[in-house]
């Protein structure tokens, strides 16, 4: 082997060295380096005890309800399989909506409440105009209507 | 017809190619640079859920590609430097670490600005922030090593090992919203084809392709100074009419 060569394994033998260690280091973290817990995980007891923590879900449709001061919110974290109810006394972030992804941190209560100190909303990768999510609700709204009346959108009259 | 491309790796004439270069990349830079940010900000919808806020990503997405993208490039050339001890693949690795580090720095800066308003912070340690958070300081850290070694050969060598290890963080910046739970989104343009509005993608596109051709100029014109610095004492340097001129001002 020339030197040549011989320094180009070097470095591509170290290079795969390194990053089969860094591998091994982040699986080893795994739970470590994701930022919060989904609810089938604190429901696992996953998650720390009489810690405080952060969980991540959806906004659960119709759970919201704000409280007489207008500041302490009520709402339920879903990953669709389980749920956990939080609490949460402070502003809401303005993308903080049902339905949409959010990250609570706070500690998780005796009575099985998740009382955050901080809620940050998730946001999708979706970029569209508004005009753009109108028509979707509108084609979803009409698939529903189709399903009702028993016809399906993708039929269309055949002459028999 | 035949080329003699090796005839380029030498600094003496690449000098000279890098100077005739600046010129083509610069000036569409600009331009395609002009025509996004005026189809980011007159011609592309607003955003559903997010309004205003989301033009962020007309600068954020292309600053946060290019920060990857460059650092490969400059490791990929520290490494080419290191193995056949050529000079001017050290020199382009020198001269890319800069605008690598500005533009993981924009990335950060310009997402920070976003997160505050959307997210409710305007920091959080998730995978996707803190991979490309090292990015910077690898750039930083690049950098600050080279200029630390007097002697340009070693601190080519010494550099050129922090650039390759470091390479191992980009795909985990990559991937990192796939492997883990993170605040940040995942990817909206992806193999498969993207939800995007056409006017945001010509937009982003229009962005990304000028800061690619910035890149590129600015990395010329940095490696003219750098050939010209490290080769100060030879004579074609000597002979060089901008070298002359200013010779002659100073004498």
């Amino acid at each position: 082997m020339t030197p040549r060569q011989k320094r180009m394994w070097f470095i591509v033998a170290g290079l795969a060295l390194v990053a089969a260690a860094v591998g091994l280091v982040l699986f080893a973290l795994q739970n470590n380096v994701s930022l919060y817990f989904t609810p089938t995980q604190v429901y696992n007891k996953e998650a720390p005890q009489a810690r405080s923590f952060r969980i991540g879900g959806l906004v659960e449709e119709g759970s919201l309800r704000r409280e007489q001061d207008g500041l302490t919110a009520h709402f339920k974290i879903t990953d669709t399989h389980k749920t956990i109810s939080v609490v949460y006394k402070g502003i809401l972030p303005d993308l903080f909506k049902e339905g949409k992804g959010v990250v609570a941190q706070g500690k998780l209560e005796a009575d099985n409440v998740f009382r955050a100190e901080e809620v940050l909303a998730k946001h999708d990768e979706n970029y569209m105009p508004p005009e753009a999510v109108d028509a979707i609700n509108k084609a979803e709204a009409a698939k529903a209507a189709d399903k009702q009346t028993g016809a399906s959108s993708a039929e269309y009259p055949v002459a028999k | 017809m035949a080329i003699n491309w090796f005839k380029y790796s030498a600094p003496t004439t690449f000098y000279g190619l890098a100077g005739k270069l600046i010129p083509y990349f610069a000036w569409p830079a600009a331009i395609l640079f002009a025509i996004g940010i005026y189809i980011g900000f007159f011609v592309a919808p607003t955003d559903a859920t997010q309004s205003e806020a989301y033009r962020i990503i007309f600068l954020h997405v292309p600053a946060s590609i290019l920060s990857m993208f460059i650092y490969l490039i400059m490791a990929g050339y520290a490494a080419l430097g290191l193995i056949f001890n050529t000079r001017l693949s050290s020199m382009m690795a020198q001269a890319l670490a800069p605008t690598g580090a500005l533009f993981a720095f924009v990335s950060l800066w310009s997402g920070a600005l976003w997160g505050k308003p959307m997210w409710g912070a305007w920091w959080v340690w998730d995978a996707r922030l803190t991979s490309e958070l090292i990015l910077l300081f690898l750039y930083l850290g690049y950098i600050a090593l080279h200029a630390s070694i007097e002697d340009t050969r070693r601190a080519d060598k010494a550099s050129a090992l922090l650039a390759i290890v470091g390479s191992v963080n980009v795909p985990i910046i990559y991937f990192s919203v796939k492997w883990w739970n993170t605040l940040h989104q995942g990817a909206t343009i992806k193999m498969s084809g993207t939800s995007m509005h056409i006017a945001m993608q010509q937009a982003m596109f229009a962005v990304m392709a000028a800061c690619w051709l910035y890149a590129i100029a600015v990395a010329l014109a940095r490696v003219r100074g750098i050939i010209l610095e490290r080769e100060a004492n030879t004579q074609w340097v000597n002979d060089l009419p901008e070298v002359k001129q200013m010779n002659g001002e100073h004498s």
